[in-house]
């Protein structure tokens, strides 16, 4: 009766939607340890951070295996990137901070890691605004351009952690090696398309 | 000494914490007092079990604090020679062995020598101090320590007119604490250190228990420092070694980023850490939705201590 459902789009979601879930079930079971919202914080963030890693995995993933399928559900993986850093922000200002914009601001003007945290979420904010498609015919050529913006947003996520941290460097630096892998990949694309552009200029014009 | 406060301590602030506390110790007390009184049960065990529960509370500024729940501060450490997850530190910590446990004096001192821990808790007077404790990462939490002040010990070793800093070292034993073999953020063992007349000052602790207990191990059993107006770390856990110096020590997160971390680490608000803003804090405990609470200079005990640093630029000593 419901097999139209179990379709592979709805497994992703479902998927995406799992650690949510899992960060709800651990505030109804009051399961976030001694300083709860913290908790509740760090995890959004992380969670937001590994779905944009992810986003930028597809396509090094699609060069590698030629296996096309992926392409559909880059924007669905970025969009929920753009989700758990929604969540993410609305704890902070709604839980961590309740609303008090005279501490928020005080907060903000001293924190330089937040800075980083919010350059990300605007540029991560105006990618999920421009990614219907409609947007994106209306763009034209400068949705590709708009949307590779998307680098800094990762640059930027990944100081925003290191930079509130006081000692113990793992963890980012786990994810600075993947992004920089992840980069690295685009870089050798770049310019791997630059020695085919020149490759086919003719020798005369110049 | 008596500092006097001018902030009132109202009953209705009075934690079910520490009346949970209480009742618990009541019960486990009469229980045992009867089982005694039975003869089934050596007279000194029911000591063993609410080993502070009788203590007096100190006079000094403890004023309307709400203490926080015994449960999250006994999980919610900084103690990096075990983890640096706050949570893995409880049972890690469990490893250390703290009986028997000395206290080496050393340095510019008259009376040099190992101090038994036995030896202390006999020769000192155990009193319940309610600190509010502000860690740099922008968290706060009440806690009724057992302690005494340490100046009752700095004078039983009679300083020479040449100390002017104290030294304290944690032990170092990365048999019992595994993080102590990795170097590659902190220097090991771990070292702290105060101006004397820091150290002297009435509300400065060596703390032995708290919650009428006997100090937790993650929580820095059996000896540590409690310093209520400076940031969490400069408190150090399981003390081995107090050295009195004319200079000031290189102090461990001092050494490790100057620039993070000053020698003086006092609690100041208007002083933020070079990437994160130290204006509020979030108090554990509280609900969902409460609002952090807003830092006070020298963490509220401004009253007590800021004569101490008359005259001195604290955004340069921070």
């Amino acid at each position: 009766m419901f097999t139209h459902l179990l379709t592979l789009r709805n497994t992703v979601i479902t998927l995406c939607l799992l650690p949510f879930l899992s960060i709800l079930l651990d505030i109804f079971t009051n399961n976030l340890g001694a300083n709860a919202i913290q908790a509740l914080h760090i995890r959004l963030g992380d969670w937001s951070l590994r779905f944009l890693w992810l986003t930028l995995t597809v396509t090094p993933i699609q060069v590698f295996t030629n296996w096309r399928g992926m392409a559909q559900y880059r924007q669905l993986i970025g969009l929920f990137a753009f989700f758990y850093a929604s969540v993410h922000l609305l704890v902070y200002l709604l839980l961590d901070q309740a609303l008090q914009w005279h501490n928020i601001s005080l907060d903000i003007l001293e924190s330089s890691y937040i800075w980083f945290g919010i350059f990300a979420y605007c540029i991560l904010f105006l990618l999920a605004l421009s990614s219907p498609k409609k947007a994106k015919k209306i763009l034209g050529k400068s949705w590709k351009k708009l949307h590779r913006w998307i680098y800094y947003a990762a640059v930027a996520v990944i100081i925003h952690y290191y930079s509130q941290l006081k000692g113990n460097l793992t963890e980012p630096f786990v994810y600075s090696v993947i992004l920089g892998l992840l980069l690295l990949f685009r870089l050798g694309v770049w310019y791997k398309n630059k020695q085919l552009g020149r490759l086919m200029i003719p020798r005369g014009k110049k | 000494m008596i500092i006097n406060t001018k902030k009132q301590i109202s009953e209705n602030e009075i934690t079910d914490s520490a009346v949970f506390h209480q009742r618990r110790q009541l019960i486990k007390s009469s229980f045992l007092g009867g089982i005694a009184a039975l003869g089934l049960l050596p007279a000194t065990n029911s000591q063993a079990i609410t080993r502070w529960g009788n203590v007096t509370k100190a006079n000094v500024a403890s004023s309307a604090l709400t203490v926080t729940e015994e449960k999250i501060v006994n999980n919610y450490t900084n103690y990096y020679e075990f983890s640096y997850e706050k949570t893995q530190s409880t049972d890690l910590a469990q490893a250390l062995t703290i009986d028997p446990w000395s206290v080496l004096i050393k340095g510019e001192v008259e009376k040099p020598g190992q101090l038994y821990l036995e030896d202390i808790l006999k020769q000192f007077s155990m009193q319940e101090y309610i600190y509010r404790f502000r860690c740099v990462e922008a968290w706060s939490m009440v806690v009724p320590w057992i302690g005494f002040p340490l100046a009752e010990l700095v004078k039983s070793v009679k300083p020479l007119s040449s100390a002017k800093f104290v030294k304290f070292t944690t032990a170092y034993r990365p048999d019992e604490m595994p993080n102590q073999k990795d170097t590659s953020m902190l220097e090991w063992p771990y070292v702290e250190g105060l101006r004397i007349d820091e150290a002297v000052h009435p509300l400065t602790l060596l703390a032995v228990g708290c919650y009428g207990d006997t100090l937790p191990k993650q929580n820095g059993a059996p000896l540590r420092l409690v310093v209520p107006w400076k940031y969490g770390f400069k408190s150090i856990k399981a003390i081995v070694e107090i050295e009195f110096l004319s200079r000031a020590p290189l102090t461990t997160w001092n050494k490790a980023a100057p620039h993070d971390y000053g020698f003086y680490a006092n609690v100041n608000p208007s002083v933020p850490h070079p990437r994160w803003s130290q204006s509020s804090e979030r108090v554990l405990g509280s609900s969902f939705f409460s609002p952090r609470r807003t830092t006070e200079l020298f963490n509220g005990y401004g009253d007590d201590v800021a004569s101490l640093y008359q005259d001195m630029d604290l955004r340069h000593f921070y």
